[in-house]
């Protein structure tokens, strides 16, 4: 799809496609649809990226973050995540991302950026721990609907207390 | 509380026919960890932080270490203090943010008293109803008992009568400097935070666990390095051969260093290659090539070789993990005799090339963390031992006898552990180091 159109694409977009597209990739997640997810990604520039808990704002290249996937990496990620040597994803955890509060927040370029909030519960050994934080997307979009250029889930959390992994796709 | 003789009947230690085993009762006791605190983590030398964190005057931040909330802080006159995070008034937190920049002072809220970033007590709102004996000057927050910078690297004790840092560390001093010659090293900024639903002495023994690798971290080899075009599959590292007579400074492998400190692998110009070369060689080969002529400059090449190798995984008793392969330093403390607290860092050189800092995190993150492709499966596997520990009644005893005896082409040893495990067994019952951790 031709880019030049790009501003006009943008002005029509409406909320409620972006929210359709965040909670058809939450039932992906919850499935473990995890290689369709993986196709919502733009498969040469997408990133998926976590920063600490105490540092919501730095930058992957030069400070520590929890998970700074390129396209190359996530798809290692997926596969291992699927491949049954993820110890603590096999079995798996049973999990339940609630997306809300969903904001069409500006653009960059070609890209919408969209904000929502979540809270994701995973649940695995008796055990019911919440993460609760916002998404930043960058979301490309076309052929009516988006490609994800960037999915930073920036954590409210002051600690991964207690449950002390991201193991799954939060 | 148990005494010293209970504490001695939870470890089987039978040097000449090989045995060794922990009693299971030491993950879950609270009688147990109650000695802990105050025989072993309020007796040692602990971790703290690093000065990178707070590096211009008024610059602070604030922790748990030993148990303790503490504020460490840039004083305006240069010096780094660690303050008991307490007003000396009533006793409530007198900083409640985790780090900042700038301060002048520390307000406690609850009656408003004031401290400056020295910790000396400047205000105290209507102090004419006190009485002349009412002495402002000793009412500063109070300083831990003992503090000792070595290298950027903050340690603090809580034991007024420690032995000195450097006597505490024994050869660890070595150790830790071999890492710290690695360039200008300073904290990353980030920091991870996490926890664990174990028993703290568990990931003592993981953190330097080479006999676990190729099984719990079968992914991160077999998966993501050949993803990378680094790694064909695992190969377990070669055997550690046992340390010399006085269980010191064996040329590399497994060496005690003294007061329940070890390490994986001795700095040695002889020991395998580092963990992280191919893929810093793939991702920033022209700036570690620099970097490397840089050490070969500054130190000659034998060391820079065993700067670059560095020390494997290593312990500084009781609770500093420092992985050389990755710079990771990593701390932890019990809340409860099934949970803990972990800090992570990552200590790297400053003013490195860009791409070299971001290939040094990429590999950090690849296999660190609580969303790297290693760490969570640690996790996994501690808090599984700690759910298995609801049996001890049934079944009493670990075996941690691993390479004690037995033909050493078997793969890697079990020797650290049991270092430290002597250690600690030393410290619960006698209350001194342990005379010696070798086999």
């Amino acid at each position: 799809m031709a880019n030049d159109n790009a501003d006009q694409r943008h002005d029509t977009i409406s909320r409620q496609q972006v929210e359709d597209f965040l909670f058809a990739e939450a039932d992906l997640l919850d499935n473990w649809r995890l290689d369709e997810w993986l196709g919502l990604f733009d498969q040469q520039r997408g990133g998926y990226i976590m920063p600490t808990t105490d540092l919501p704002d730095g930058d992957p290249s030069s400070a520590l973050y929890l998970i700074a996937d390129d396209m190359p990496k996530l798809r290692s990620r997926v596969e291992q995540l699927l491949g049954g040597l993820t110890w603590a994803e096999n079995p798996r955890s049973r999990t339940r991302h609630m997306v809300s509060n969903v904001r069409i927040a500006g653009r960059e370029g070609e890209a919408l950026l969209v904000k929502a909030n979540f809270v994701v519960f995973r649940m695995r050994f008796q055990n019911i721990d919440p993460y609760v934080g916002e998404y930043h997307y960058k979301l490309i979009p076309g052929n009516g609907g988006f490609t994800i250029l960037e999915r930073r889930v920036v954590l409210d959390l002051e600690a991964l207390r207690p449950h002390g992994k991201v193991s799954f796709i939060v | 509380m148990p005494d010293g003789s209970q504490a001695a009947r939870l470890i089987i230690d039978d040097r000449e026919d090989g045995i060794f085993r922990v009693h299971r009762s030491v993950f879950i006791d609270p009688h147990i960890l109650d000695r802990e605190r105050a025989a072993v983590f309020d007796k040692s030398w602990l971790f703290a932080g690093h000065v990178s964190e707070l590096p211009k005057p008024g610059d602070f931040v604030t922790r748990r270490v030993g148990g303790r909330p503490v504020i460490i802080a840039h004083g305006d006159d240069g010096a780094v203090r660690i303050l008991m995070n307490t007003c000396r008034h009533r006793g409530n937190l007198v900083c409640r943010e985790h780090k900042g920049r700038g301060a002048e002072m520390f307000r406690c809220f609850y009656h408003g008293w004031i401290y400056n970033i020295r910790g000396e007590l400047k205000g105290v709102p209507g102090e004419e109803a006190y009485s002349d004996a009412f002495d402002r000057d000793a009412l500063g927050l109070e300083p831990a008992p003992r503090m000792h910078i070595h290298r950027g690297c903050i340690f603090v004790s809580f034991d007024p009568e420690i032995e000195s840092f450097e006597s505490y560390m024994q050869d660890a001093l070595a150790v830790l400097d071999n890492t710290l010659d690695l360039g200008d090293m300073e904290f990353v900024q980030g920091q991870f935070k996490y926890a664990m639903r174990a028993n703290w002495k568990l990931l003592v023994e993981n953190s330097m666990d080479g006999y676990h690798a190729a099984y719990t971290h079968e992914r991160f080899f077999s998966q993501w390095m050949p993803s990378e075009g680094i790694g064909n599959g695992y190969r377990p590292p070669p055997p550690s051969p046992p340390p010399n007579a006085d269980g010191t400074n064996a040329r590399w492998g497994t060496s005690p260093l003294g007061n329940g400190h070890v390490t994986t692998l001795y700095p040695s110009t002889e020991s395998r290659p580092p963990v992280f070369q191919p893929y810093l060689d793939k991702y920033a080969a022209e700036a570690l090539k620099k970097s490397h002529e840089a050490l070969v400059s500054r130190h000659g090449p034998a060391r820079a070789r065993m700067i670059e190798g560095g020390a494997g995984n290593y312990l500084i008793f009781p609770n500093l993990m420092i992985i050389d392969g990755w710079r990771v330093f990593r701390t932890f403390y019990p809340t409860s005799p099934d949970y803990m607290e972990i800090d992570g860092w990552a200590c790297l050189p400053r003013g490195e090339p860009a791409e070299l800092r971001k290939a040094r995190l990429d590999w950090y993150l690849a296999f660190q963390g609580p969303g790297g492709f290693a760490t969570p499966d640690d996790v996994e596997a501690l808090e599984g031992c700690q759910m298995g520990f609801a049996t001890h009644r049934e079944v009493e005893w670990s075996d941690i006898s691993r390479g004690m005896k037995g033909n050493r082409s078997g793969g890697p040893s079990e020797l650290q552990m049991r270092v430290f495990w002597r250690e600690w067994q030393a410290r619960m019952t006698t209350g001194r180091h342990a005379e010696y951790t070798g086999d």
